[in-house]
């Protein structure tokens, strides 16, 4: 069974990739493309020469799009599958499909919405090359704190639900995550690097995109995997 | 009314066939590593650390990775 909804949730994510390389053609092209053209007239204007192209900007915005938001979407794909293969029949949710669509929602705010509240998504030229190493532990150890939290929160949730009920618990369990991140995002090292004279419109149209392309992509995944999971269950029950 | 909603949800007929962890470690150890090293590959390689020489990884999907936020450059 976890072959099978392996398979299911790198397809769902898959599908998922594809329309999050097309809503990222189509509204966050433009920003990035607004943001190199700053940097290559700040670097002008510095004297500087321009940066070696190494892979054009047509197969950057194309192929190598493409690749990351297919391999990106796979991958949460098939890691979301596993949870989902472990939450099934562990959680007070007994519809695969509610299961599914409640797990994306927890993944989305986990992965997506916390770290992008401490740590936003940059265009290119925001962002010193010398500070890269600590800016990727920051961001990869927000990330461990918030799934860490996340399990924490479900714990509690269980451990609480015979005795307060469903709402009580979620609700205690919503508020430990929330005290937990809140704490844990003070800890982390503040990090602002947008160069002066950055437009504040193409930055804040960057940010937006990126946050849409994070929803379209976890409702894409919850709902399409829920509704291949309980077909696969379903035929599952059939046959044995 | 909420009362009845609840009780469903606490008293599930437990028919639900739960999966073993035994079945799903192997995979999700397996699985779970190859699918976090191609994350690795899209989000990380060839910015703080760089398994391979050079910058052809990092530059190929550098506007997906600004985009899917994270850290680049």
């Amino acid at each position: 069974m976890t072959r099978i909804l392996l398979v299911r949730g790198m397809l769902a994510g898959l599908f998922a990739g594809l329309l999050v390389f097309a809503l990222a053609r189509w509204i966050g092209e433009p920003q990035v493309d607004r943001a190199i053209a700053f940097e290559t007239a700040m670097d002008r204007a510095n004297g500087e020469p321009p940066e070696p192209v190494i892979v054009s900007r047509r197969i950057q915005a194309s192929l190598g799009l493409l690749t990351a938001t297919v391999v990106d979407g796979t991958a949460l794909g098939g890691i979301f599958a596993l949870v989902f293969a472990f939450a099934f029949g562990r959680m007070p949710v007994t519809s695969p499909r509610t299961l599914s669509a409640l797990l994306a929602g927890l993944a989305f705010v986990t992965l997506a919405v916390v770290p992008a509240l401490k740590y936003p998504a940059n265009p290119p030229s925001v962002g010193r090359p010398a500070t890269i190493g600590m800016r990727t532990a920051a961001y990869f150890l927000l990330i461990a704190f918030s799934v860490l939290a996340m399990v924490i929160a479900t714990e509690v949730e269980r451990w609480l639900h015979a005795r307060w009920g469903g709402w009580n618990a979620s609700a205690a369990a919503g508020a430990v995550f929330v005290v937990v991140m809140f704490l844990a995002s003070r800890l982390l090292p503040d990090i602002n690097e947008v160069p002066a004279g950055f437009p504040v419109t193409v930055l804040w149209k960057f940010r937006v995109a990126a946050m849409e392309m994070q929803v379209l992509l976890w409702s894409v995944l919850g709902l399409l995997f829920g509704w291949l999971a309980e077909k696969s269950l379903r035929a599952q029950r059939l046959h044995s | 009314m909420a009362h009845s909603v609840a009780g469903t949800l606490d008293h599930q007929p437990v028919s639900i066939p739960v999966i073993p962890v035994r079945e799903i470690l192997p995979w999700a150890v397996f699985g779970g590593l190859l699918l976090l090293l191609a994350l690795y590959f899209v989000g990380a390689e060839q910015g703080a650390i760089s398994l391979i020489q050079g910058h052809v990884v990092h530059e190929f999907v550098h506007d997906g990775r600004h985009l899917l936020g994270f850290p680049c450059h």
